[in-house]
């Protein structure tokens, strides 16, 4: 048992130094922000010297070795757009991104697993068509472009929602939240339905074919046979069943919904970490950019590595293997 | 049914008289950026000298429509030597805490603004240091006399040093260290509005400084302001009216805020000129066809290069009428241009080819090309449609686009054989454009975009001349010519003043000023 969980955690660290350096890497070929820094009027000197001062001009592998060594403590310097640590940056940016995706998660659950039994339940109705049409809609469609088309619909033709920013926050010790008033709801809906989209879509088809899957199982057709009602079969019974996969993926999703919300972000001026790092990237704002690259990664191994350890207080079979194959 | 009371008449259209007087109003902007600080010495870039002014005040400062020099925080002034200004204070100026503008504190922000760690470098170029007279006066020594002076003062704003000291922001931010200082976030100055909050890339808040000296002509009470990055949902924001006005509009978008009944459009010409500059330096051009030689040091093959660029159709149909088609280095509002060194050579392919003929190159060359793809309006397509028009002449651009970050420093290490640039003047003084662009690459800021590294000795004459010329018609006559030799010589390629649109609802009254900023003091909100 200890021995499995401490090569998983050596390979999680494995994983996050080549993040790391593939990240760091790649920015060796973004430029470098000077010319921002300094304005159009500099000199050459002023711009040589500033580009030693900030260690630009350092070789790569030093430049590497400093960024990880501060890494590791936390620490990834200060951002040259705003002038402010990153990890405070991050730290201040994080609670819009995980409420707009936690809230785009669970409209993508309440929403979409109706949905899916709906869809399994009454195949080949008129509606479960519809929705099988819609869901393929829904992820053919580039998220900025479902997001403008809900902006001109709902901001802009019927102004019922506002068309960008997260509205005013209440500050709930280092948590800045917007779920508390209703003006904040009024922020959240559209991009949190932008961002739901894919997911809703895809939980929805999950649920229908585990659905149809499960409807399909001995113990359902006894179940029948004992002449229970249809409510207990297929609520009590087989969406208990369905449930059981869509839950992990859904999990496994939220990693996803955190890292990719940076179009829906950028398209709703939503202050979270994808705004921060897309305007990192037009900036040249290496530490930044470098920065949240490792969180997104982290998050995406701290997740896999919870699910793998789940799993093995779950099964058995797996703990048996492990320990020496007796 | 009961009639309507006769109160209720009267406070129905006491409210509807009311609406008609100019009464304080709310102003929201938005536009595609942020500033990256309140420190007002932190960073010189375009978005901060236009937010920061509503704090913070200068000395001097332009006249939003003719761009002359005006008293600001300073009353008077008078040259007491070619080499020494003295400044009168304006009297009875309270900081935003209530302490007292004095001497002191113009002393040191001018000093601040010196200090190694400020990038406010080229506003102080030519000071040598800034004393004290007497409570209301300072007098600034210079290195040599220096006739733009005024003009680099009207972006160094004061700060109060007690305020400074007291939060322990004396020295500009250094971006280098890894802590922010105080003043990074905070904000306190003389000026018409107070900074209430900031959130960097979500909302900044300011209000009206109840106690300011002056008289406002607009009707502003409040400030909000913006930033949103995505073009299509700032225009969003204005029209389902969550804005009042944007900054930058997409070019492809204004036929439809021209249709709309609620926005108008305000254009103006930007004081900012984009052109081509070519590598007139090395013996060969890299990746070139041309072998042993550089083409582009042949003045016949510049020449050529400039007539077969077909500018009424670029501005007409790439840039939708955003650009105005000029023939020099500066726009019209900046001092040296004249009409006469404004004129174009005529588009003509046949009298570039037989350019090229006479230059030895009858079957053209190959040359590199490099374009950025983000910092001007519609930069690549500007560049794709030229190097379609340079095929016909037989010149063969290998085009290659790339972002602003990493293209300036591409073309600062000289690695462009033809590339695009734009230029704008603060000083709204030619020097500042010849002393960067086609004066020989020196020290200072003498040929610091010079980047093709064009060299002309009567053009660096010329330049250092007007440096410390003080007589204004001499100076002014040299500036023209100083243009005029840059166009007879072909140092570059002009292509067009950028026209610049503001979006914004109907009843917003404004001035368009030529470097893209907003004079809050004369926005009136209807």
């Amino acid at each position: 048992m200890f021995a499995f969980i401490l090569r998983r955690l050596i390979q999680a660290v494995i994983v996050m130094i080549a993040v790391a350096f593939i990240s760091f890497m790649l920015f060796q070929y973004v430029g470098d922000p000077v010319t921002f820094l300094l304005g159009q009027d500099a000199t050459p000197q002023q711009i040589a010297e500033l580009r030693s001062a900030l260690g630009l001009d350092k070789p790569f592998f030093v430049q590497f070795w400093h960024f990880l060594v501060n890494a590791a403590q936390g620490e990834f310097g200060i951002s040259l757009r705003q002038g402010a640590k990153v990890s405070s940056l991050i730290a201040e940016r994080f609670p819009a991104t995980f409420e707009l995706a936690m809230v785009a998660a669970l409209l993508a659950l309440v929403v979409g697993v109706p949905m899916g039994v709906y869809a399994a339940l009454r195949r080949g109705s008129f509606m479960s068509q519809m929705f099988m049409t819609l869901s393929l809609l829904g992820v053919s469609l580039p998220t900025f472009l479902i997001g403008i088309l809900l902006i001109l619909i709902f901001s802009v033709h019927l102004g019922w929602f506002p068309s960008f920013g997260r509205g005013t926050t209440m500050q709930l010790g280092f948590w800045s939240t917007g779920l508390l008033s209703a003006k904040g709801w009024h922020h959240i809906i559209l991009p949190a339905i932008t961002l739901a989209i894919f997911q809703l879509t895809l939980i929805m088809r999950l649920v229908r074919a585990e659905m149809l899957e499960v409807l399909r199982t001995d113990y359902i057709k006894f179940a029948k046979a004992r002449g229970l009602s249809n409510r207990t079969i297929y609520f009590g019974h087989a969406l208990k069943n369905t449930l059981v996969p869509v839950m992990t993926i859904t999990g496994l999703q939220l990693g996803g919904l955190i890292a990719f919300a940076i179009i829906t972000e950028t398209v709703f001026q939503w202050p979270g970490m994808g705004l921060l790092f897309i305007q990192a990237v037009t900036f040249a704002d290496i530490p930044v950019m470098a920065a949240y690259l490792c969180l997104i990664a982290l998050i995406f191994v701290v997740i896999n590595l919870v699910v793998d350890l789940l799993y093995f207080a779950v099964d058995p079979r797996l703990r048996v293997e492990k320990s020496g194959g007796h | 049914m009961k009639q309507p009371s006769l109160a209720l008449v009267a406070i129905a259209v006491a409210a509807v008289l009311s609406a008609g007087v100019a009464q304080a109003k709310p102003f929201k902007w938005a536009s595609q950026a942020d500033v990256a600080s309140w420190d007002i010495h932190a960073q010189n870039n375009g978005l901060h000298n236009a937010i920061h002014p509503y704090v913070y005040e200068t000395l001097v400062t332009y006249n939003s429509k003719t761009f002359a020099v005006e008293p600001l925080l300073a009353t008077s002034w008078k040259e007491v030597s070619p080499k020494q200004m003295r400044f009168a204070l304006r009297q009875g100026v309270k900081f935003q805490d209530g302490s007292s503008f004095t001497a002191d504190d113009a002393v040191f922000s001018i000093t601040r603004a010196m200090a190694k760690t400020s990038n406010y470098g080229p506003f102080v170029q030519g000071i040598e240091k800034v004393v004290k007279v007497d409570d209301g006066t300072i007098d600034i020594f210079m290195v040599d006399p220096n006739p733009v002076l005024l003009r680099q003062m009207t972006e160094l704003r004061m700060m109060s040093k007690a305020w400074s000291e007291k939060n322990k922001s004396t020295e500009p931010m250094d971006i280098k260290k890894a802590d922010e200082n105080f003043a990074h976030r905070n904000a306190m100055g003389t000026g018409p509005f107070i900074l209430e909050s900031w959130q960097p890339d979500v909302r900044m808040v300011l209000k009206k400084n109840p106690n300011w000296w002056g008289q406002m002509p607009g009707n502003v009470s409040s400030i909000t302001y913006t930033p949103i990055k995505s073009a299509p949902t700032r225009m969003a924001a204005l029209l389902s009216g969550e804005v009042d006005m944007i900054l930058d509009p997409t070019p492809q978008d204004l036929n439809r805020l021209r249709a709309s009944p609620d926005l108008k459009i305000l254009e103006g010409l930007e004081n900012r000129t984009i052109f081509f500059g070519m590598d007139q330096f090395r013996d060969e051009l890299p990746g070139s066809s041309v072998k042993g030689k550089n083409p582009l040091k042949e003045q016949k093959v510049r020449q050529a290069l400039y007539q077969s660029i077909d500018i009424q159709a670029i501005t007409k149909t790439i840039l939708r009428g955003l650009g105005k088609p000029t023939g020099t280095l500066v726009a019209p509002q900046v001092n040296g241009w004249t009409e006469t060194v404004g004129q174009r050579l005529p588009y003509n392919q046949d009298a570039a080819k037989k350019l090229l003929v006479e230059a030895g190159y009858p079957d053209g060359f190959e040359v590199d090309f490099a374009c950025p793809n983000n910092r001007y309006i519609s930069d690549e397509a500007i560049c794709q449609a030229v190097t379609a028009m340079w095929a016909k002449i037989g010149v063969k651009a290998k085009l290659r686009t790339l972002p602003m970050v990493t293209y300036f420093p591409m073309i600062q290490r000289n690695e462009a054989s033809i590339y695009m640039l734009g230029w704008g003047v603060p000083t709204f003084d030619s020097l500042y454009s010849l002393q960067s662009l086609v004066r020989s690459v020196g020290k200072g800021g003498d040929g610091n975009y010079n980047v093709g590294r064009y060299s002309n000795e009567r053009m660096d004459y010329l330049v250092d001349r007007v440096k410390t010329e003080t007589d204004q018609p001499v100076r002014t006559r040299m500036l023209t010519e100083g243009l005029q030799l840059s166009n007879d010589t072909v140092s570059h390629l002009p292509l067009y003043d950028q026209v610049i649109p503001w979006a914004m609802k109907k009843n917003i009254d404004l001035v368009h000023r030529a470097d893209n900023r907003i004079d809050i003091k004369l926005v009136t909100v209807r």
